[in-house]
């Protein structure tokens, strides 16, 4: 049987909101877990979730609006945010944004066209003490230099691996 | 804070929706029975615990100005407009949410407040785009009167020199122009809580944030049901009806037109509000020669119409009620396993008596179609019960199709020259005259729709005092309708109408043997949903105008009718939601359904501001004028019987009437591509 890929979404919701409760206080971790597996949260899977909440989907959309780690565009696999308080300005941050456009080779706000990476700013994390920090999805990572940005990309590239077995499928 | 303690009537914003689901005022911490004193600006009140500083002011008739507080809509406390002063505490606190629990003192004026309510003005007024002459609000606006309350006379954070925001002008009902937004939220608490539409939210966050639709779509790509209650309780111009009044007076200017105007029962209730007068006082024979004045050719009687929907809707019901007979005794031969089985043939008995066959549907209840609002709520969110709507039109469409038809045969004018006009207190009727298929006449049978607010402007331009105009009647051939037309203006008007109608058609018998003064008590009042049954005791013979349908109505003897009413959307859906569980309104077989709280004298079209007290005034006026009418039924209508004789041959419900007068519904359903 032919499922497509709508239906399948749906599906995995249906089993957020088991795993969550249809409360409307579900919304956040369904919208995180969303995040983790699909990468952005479509408009569809927004009507979804508010049908199975109870909600309107616009509320939905505001929710996501508000939340700079909640996106309805297509991001990378990887979001990686640098931070750019001025503690961790003064403790070098721009060379490791140059080491991060150049082995990237995107700008800052890009994804890379394998969709493995999004580039992006975070302001102050809280290790100011231990600047440049830089947040990978829920990973923190302290006095980052611009040696240090090679195996923390490599290191997420080899994850990849593992996650590949994870639904990445886009709608 | 804990529940108990919210103020009555105002559930917080977030979680209306977990709540018990109903559009009523909740239980109030007043409940606890605990009183406390408070004083207010030296002067001391005793006031339930857990009343906000708002309400206590209120009642000592201190003034404290307001902004994103609505009577009708829970609390936001976002614009801190209302702050005030209390005693120990160092910030300013808003008033309007905030519960007393203490004795407290409070003080509303002093110099500090003062600063910071001219303050919080100043900046929103940096963030708005303001234009006032140039602004359908100029005159009546929530942010305009408060800059000159405080004395603003410069602009102290500077202002927006040009538009930011593209104004949405995709709805044939609204227009959303959100450079005059001031962020009050009322619109969403409206069309989130009060409605339970979900069109509007605050998108983004920070200075970027602004009301939007999901997606950032226009308007008429959405949800958006057309019934304007925003529009009502947006203090601000931000939120406005399509206006039509330029297509009017060029219509009016050209002398090869022949312009006919047709007037709701809710506007003449609510028209006077614009000039100043207090709410409830009807208008309607004033009106007609102001009318006349602007230079209308003819002035019609939308009840006529509305008297028209009554035979109609009250026939297609009494045709469903019959066809869900003929299957239940088609079942009873056929099924033999009813001998077999008594307990089945017991069960299938008490079906009989309330008509609803599960084997072979006849769409009951039947549900009214005349609110162009929930029509369009019931196309987008309950798509699958649309075979349950009436077919009839709305009586404006009605009346709109017989004119470029019936009228115009009559008087000789060439439909293509009529253009026909309809004053609504609604917005939602913009939008229903322009669906594609309200063409029966072959013309668009309504050519443009009225709000009471944007007549009330056509009138004051041709330097009209509407309440010292001397009165006139309508005009033939449609002339005086009835009571009944007349009530279809307030939430369970239909229904007393409809019943008013099918209890004399069928019994034969006046209906004040069973109501005094023919006044449908149970099925009147503002509470959300009512219910009411009517035993059909004995029948009499069919009357002339439909025995070309009925035999006899022995097959009513007996029995019980179960009709309901609802009025605001959110009733609405408790009522569908109900039906969709198999709950006691699924055992209904008639529901009248009207979009706006309080039926159409609440509708979006009419004056602002709304709120409970100018509604129950509204309501009075279209009550009293149904009394003062001699002739308080559809079907005693003389011109109405006259068109039957005349016109509409087959008589209702027949083929002409099915071409003119019914039509179908799209289902929409909800979900957004
Ligand atoms: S919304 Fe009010 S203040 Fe703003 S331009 Fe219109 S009338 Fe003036
Ligand atoms: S018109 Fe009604 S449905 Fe549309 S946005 Fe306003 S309140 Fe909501
Ligand atoms: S559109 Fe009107 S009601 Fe809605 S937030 Fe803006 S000012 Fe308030
Ligand atoms: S300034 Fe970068 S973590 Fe605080
Ligand atoms: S009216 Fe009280 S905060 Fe807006």
């Amino acid at each position: 049987m032919l499922v497509t890929e709508q239906e399948r979404l749906r599906d995995d919701l249906v089993k957020m909101t088991d795993r969550f409760g249809r409360d409307r206080s579900a919304l956040m971790p369904i919208l995180q877990e969303l995040m983790r597996t699909r990468y952005h949260i479509s408009e569809y899977s927004m009507q979804v979730i508010a049908d199975l909440l109870d909600i309107h989907p616009v509320e939905v959309s505001s929710v996501v609006s508000f939340y700079s780690f909640l996106e309805d565009k297509q991001r990378g696999q990887f979001v990686i945010r640098l931070c750019r308080t001025i503690a961790c300005d003064m403790s070098g941050e721009g060379n490791v944004a140059r080491q991060l456009v150049n082995d990237l080779g995107i700008e800052f706000g890009g994804t890379t066209p394998d969709g493995k990476f999004t580039l992006g700013w975070a302001n102050c994390l809280g290790m100011c003490d231990q600047g440049p920090a830089m947040l990978v999805n829920e990973k923190i990572y302290t006095q980052v230099t611009p040696e240090k940005v090679h195996s923390i990309l490599e290191e997420c590239r080899s994850t990849f691996g593992v996650h590949a077995t994870v639904d990445k499928e886009r709608c | 804070m804990s529940d108990e303690l919210l103020p009555h009537g105002h559930p917080t914003r977030a979680p209306a929706s977990q709540r018990g689901r109903t559009a009523e005022v909740l239980e109030h911490a007043k409940a606890l029975g605990k009183q406390i004193e408070v004083t207010i600006d030296g002067r001391a009140i005793t006031v339930p615990l857990g009343t906000t500083i708002l309400e206590s002011a209120q009642q000592l008739g201190i003034r404290i100005p307001t902004l994103c507080y609505h009577q009708d809509l829970c609390l936001a406390g976002v614009c801190r407009i209302c702050v005030v002063e209390v005693e120990g505490q160092r910030a300013l606190q808003a008033s309007c949410s905030y519960p007393i629990t203490a004795p407290i003192h409070v003080k509303t004026h002093t110099p500090a407040v003062r600063k910071a309510r001219r303050h919080i003005l100043d900046l929103m007024l940096a963030n708005h785009y303001g234009e006032c002459y140039t602004c359908n609000r100029n005159g009546n606006c929530e942010l305009q009167s408060l800059a000159e309350e405080y004395g603003v006379d410069y602009f102290r954070f500077g202002r927006m020199e040009k538009p930011r925001y593209e104004i949405d002008l995709s709805s044939h009902a609204l227009v959303r122009d959100m450079n005059k937004c001031v962020l009050c939220r009322r619109c969403v608490r409206t069309c989130i809580d009060l409605q339970e539409v979900g069109v509007l939210e605050a998108i983004d966050r920070g200075n970027r944030i602004k009301i939007a639709t999901f997606g950032d779509k226009p308007l008429s790509d959405v949800v958006c049901i057309n019934c304007g209650q925003c529009i009502n309780r947006c203090p601000t111009g931000a939120l406005r009806a399509n206006d039509n009044t330029d297509e009017v007076w060029q219509a009016i200017d050209d002398p090869t037109k022949h312009v006919v105007i047709q007037t709701a029962p809710s506007p003449r209730a609510g028209i006077g509000e614009c000039f100043g007068l207090p709410p409830g006082q009807p208008m309607t024979f004033r009106m007609n020669t102001a009318l006349r004045y602007c230079g209308f050719d003819k002035v019609f009687d939308t009840n006529f119409a509305a008297d028209l929907t009554i035979i109609e809707e009250g026939t297609e019901l009494l045709l469903r009620l019959k066809a869900a007979m003929a299957n239940d005794e088609c079942r009873m031969m056929n099924d033999e396993s009813a001998l077999q089985h008594p307990e089945r043939s017991q069960s299938q008995s008490i079906h009989n008596s309330s008509f609803i066959n599960h084997n072979f549907p006849v769409p009951l209840p039947q549900f009214t179609s005349c609110s162009p609002g929930w029509v369009k709520f019931a196309e987008h969110f309950y798509p699958e019960y649309l075979d349950h709507v009436s077919t009839c039109k709305s009586p404006q469409q009605m009346f709109g199709a017989l004119l470029k038809t019936f009228y115009a045969e009559k008087t000789g004018v060439n439909p293509r020259d009529i253009v026909t006009v309809a004053l609504m207190p609604c917005s939602a009727k913009k939008f229903e005259c322009n669906r594609p298929e309200m063409c029966a006449s072959g013309y668009k049978d309504i050519d443009y729709g009225l709000t009471t607010r944007e007549l009330a402007k056509m009138i004051r331009e041709v330097g009209v005092d509407l309440p010292n105009m001397p009165k006139s009647d309508f005009d033939d051939p449609f002339g005086t309708a009835t009571g009944s037309g007349v009530i279809f203006g307030v939430t369970g008007g239909v229904m007393e109408s409809a019943i008013r109608t099918v209890f004399e058609l069928v019994t034969g018998k006046k209906v004040e043997n069973l109501f005094d003064h023919a006044e449908v008590v149970p099925v009147r009042g503002f509470e959300g949903i009512r219910y009411a049954e009517l035993p059909i005791v004995e029948v009499g013979p069919v009357p002339a105008i439909i025995s070309h349908l009925f035999k006899d109505w022995n097959w009513l003897k007996g029995a019980t009718l179960k009709v309901a009413v609802a009025h605001g959307t959110a009733n609405a859906k408790r009522v569908m939601e109900d039906i969709k569980a198999g709950g006691k309104f699924s055992e209904c077989h008639f529901i009248e359904f009207m979009a706006c709280p309080g039926g159409c004298l609440g509708g979006g079209g009419q004056p602002i501001p709304t709120s409970p007290e100018i509604r129950a005034a509204r309501a009075k006026a279209i009550y009293d004028e149904d009394r003062s009418y001699t002739i308080r039924k559809s079907h005693e209508n003389p011109a109405l019987l006259q068109v039957y004789a005349d016109f509409l041959t087959d008589g209702p419900c027949g083929h002409r009437s099915h071409k003119l007068l019914h039509t179908h519904y799209t289902p929409r359903g909800k979900y957004i591509a």
